[in-house]
């Protein structure tokens, strides 16, 4: 198993497990994955940053990894 | 919208108005209006201040319409803060009351020959000028309570606070929402000030008896207004976030990009965002009684904005914006949304621009006048500007001033103007924006933002250069023609990721004015505007060595990323080469 810190945002926040900042998945989890075994709709999901960077759905968590995921957004 | 209103304020008596026809301006709107008039009429190298600049008030091309989204207002001028042309854009009322009563621009020329504080009424039957020195130095909340005295409940008005009036150049240009607030504010480059340099504290806008603007080809114009509002609704940006959460959905997402700017640029990540994000905000608003969804203008129908209650549940002041948040919270260490919102309000009230402010107390702790996260002191620090105390007229004129008086490095200014709420080593793109754009360092100005971080027309990666002009200089060309139709900066989510809502809005255009323009015209109109500011900016002085960001942004390292601005001069100087 690996920790990461995952941050999910805006009207994902409901998906939000317990421990969301230590929390254990299997290693080789993907983005994906995760978000389908959080019950999270994969088309409301548009913007994965892992570590500041973004990342695309298929991308595989590593440990300690800080993960925020959004839903479409903009502002300005 | 067939005559300009022409407002001598140096007239032997005091202000004259006189009414013209469009001339050379025919068939332009705000800012091709604005900068097309600036351009021409005034001396690039005159004093901001002096008599020879000119405010021009321009609605859009399709304010007072029924078009969606099409009631935004520019305000242009020589700026006190940046030396340059300015076009400053606001929401409020004002444009569609001021393209009602028919006006295609008001221009305030000339310098008065004493300091009697003026008025002017415009309504129906026309327009009068009355000296009013009842309304010296007065908040524009208590200047707006105190028309509504007179005036009834039907007005608009643009004024001026006592940063206006003392002209400093920090200072905005306040018009008021549906609910008569002077919330809306045409806030950057110190445009405030120049109103203030003519003597004209308010111009009183009432459209009762006027019908809205009518298109040449109604059936053509109607289709285009359907497939533009369903374009707009159907984008998940446009008809989802902005209007559940505003533009401060924003603070965790470039938080979570590591481009937000903290402790005056040091940093590119906030520990108390969560305190202060749209989501937090949105539900603090609804808890006491306030909306989190509220439009600017009639006509808005992505209502990003909101109204803010204090901890009683009385109204203290509208949603504030992210970039609101981002210059008084993050830049300064503030996570409080209370004493935020109150920096809101107090800027309103004296009309001070909350971007340029926020960044100017960022520079302020940094010299050591108060301590990062000193919520009080901030507070007490626009104060200072509101009664004009030396040390706030020093505030007031910015961050640039203020660094200079007080001896610090770390400036986030470009042409003398403060960047907004997005670190350029972070956000590339928008860093090619704040170099480049005429108006000084500002996000709007062509948002890379959209495409670096949010996925909206595209995807270019934040943190390198390849691709960053390119994307800059499409934005810059398609916001100075979005700029020039009146509308909403916010209908660009759904017009560069939907081909079809973009044509919509050519055929709003085209129904309305009965003209056949194509995108490429609309691009074409974009590069007439940006290349007439250039000229002007050229005049004033400016050269490619001005088209820089602070040394600071390519030396100093920027976390988390550990990345500095990497877009070369060579590069910058290639963003108008079109
Ligand atoms: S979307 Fe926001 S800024 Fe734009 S017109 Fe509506 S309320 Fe004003």
């Amino acid at each position: 198993m690996i920790k990461i810190d995952l941050n999910l945002f805006v009207t994902l926040s409901e998906y939000l497990p317990e421990n969301s900042d230590c929390f254990e998945i299997p290693e080789d989890t993907t983005v994906e994955k995760l978000m389908n075994d959080l019950g999270v709709p994969k088309d409301i999901v548009k913007l994965i940053f892992i570590n500041g960077q973004r990342k695309e759905i298929s991308y595989q968590l590593k440990n300690e990894d800080r993960v925020g995921i959004f839903p479409p957004v903009g502002g300005g | 919208m067939d005559k300009i209103l022409r407002i001598d304020v140096g007239s032997q008596g005091g202000p004259k108005a006189v009414e013209t026809g469009l001339g050379d301006y025919e068939g332009l709107g705000g800012r091709a209006m604005t900068s097309g008039i600036i351009s021409k009429e005034v001396p690039p190298l005159c004093h901001p201040l002096g008599a020879d600049n000119k405010l021009v008030i321009a609605p859009g091309m399709l304010s007072g319409s029924a078009a969606a989204m099409s009631g935004r207002l520019s305000v242009g001028c020589k700026s006190p803060l940046t030396g340059g042309i300015k076009e400053s854009n606001s929401g409020g009322q004002g444009a569609q009351v001021l393209a009602r009563l028919g006006y295609a621009a008001i221009v305030l020329e000339g310098k008065p020959s004493n300091d009697t504080l003026y008025k002017v009424v415009i309504n129906h039957d026309g327009v009068k000028i009355e000296a009013d020195n009842s309304l010296k130095m007065l908040g524009n909340y208590d200047l707006v309570d105190k028309i509504k005295d007179t005036y009834g409940e039907k007005f608009c008005s643009i004024s001026i606070g006592p940063a206006g009036e003392m002209k400093l150049s920090a200072a905005t240009i306040a018009i008021t929402d549906m609910e008569q607030r002077p919330t809306r504010h045409a806030g950057r480059g110190g445009v405030g000030a120049v109103m203030g340099s003519k003597g004209i504290k308010a111009i009183i806008l009432d459209d009762t008896g006027c019908k809205m603007r009518k298109p040449k080809d109604p059936e053509a114009f109607k289709a285009a207004n359907k497939e533009f509002v369903a374009g707009i609704k159907k984008h998940p940006v446009s008809g989802e976030g902005l209007p559940a959460f505003g533009t401060n959905v924003l603070t965790n997402v470039l938080n979570e990009a590591g481009g937000y700017p903290t402790r005056n640029f040091s940093s590119g990540q906030f520990e108390g965002a969560g305190k202060i994000s749209g989501e937090t905000l949105a539900e603090l608003e609804t808890s006491r009684g306030g909306k989190a969804t509220h439009g600017c203008h009639t006509g808005c129908i992505i209502k990003c904005s909101g109204t803010f209650h204090d901890k009683d549940g009385n109204y203290l002041t509208k949603q504030p914006e992210y970039e609101t948040i981002w210059a008084h919270g993050g830049n300064c260490c503030i996570d409080d949304l209370d004493a935020i919102a109150m920096l809101d309000r107090l800027d309103d009230d004296f009309g001070i621009d909350t971007i340029e402010m926020g960044a100017t107390i960022g520079v302020a702790m940094e010299a050591g006048l108060a301590e990062f996260g000193d919520a009080e002191a901030a507070i007490n620090f626009v104060k200072q500007v509101g009664e004009g105390t030396p040390l706030g007229r020093i505030l007031g004129n910015g961050a640039e001033v203020t660094g200079k008086v007080f001896g610090v490095e770390r400036i986030p200014v470009v042409k003398g103007q403060a960047m907004p709420a997005y670190d350029p080593r972070a956000v590339q793109g928008i860093g090619v924006t704040y170099a480049t754009t005429t108006q000084g360092a500002d996000h709007t100005a062509g948002y890379a933002v959209a495409t670096n971080i949010l996925g909206v027309g595209g995807n270019v990666d934040a943190l390198k250069p390849e691709g960053q002009i390119e994307l800059s200089r499409n934005l810059q060309i398609a916001t100075a023609a979005i700029d020039a139709t009146g509308m909403c900066l916010f209908i660009a989510f759904p017009i560069l990721d939907q081909p079809e809502t973009f044509q919509a809005l050519v055929d709003l255009l085209n129904g309305f004015h009965g003209l056949s323009l194509t995108a490429d015209d609309v691009s074409a109109l974009g590069k007439s505007i940006l290349t007439k500011e250039r000229e002007f900016n050229a005049g004033a002085g400016f050269t490619s060595k001005h088209d820089r960001l602070p040394e600071y942004f390519k030396n100093e390292k920027l976390a988390p990323h550990g990345v500095t601005f990497t877009v070369s001069d060579e590069e910058l100087d290639q963003v108008f080469n079109w």
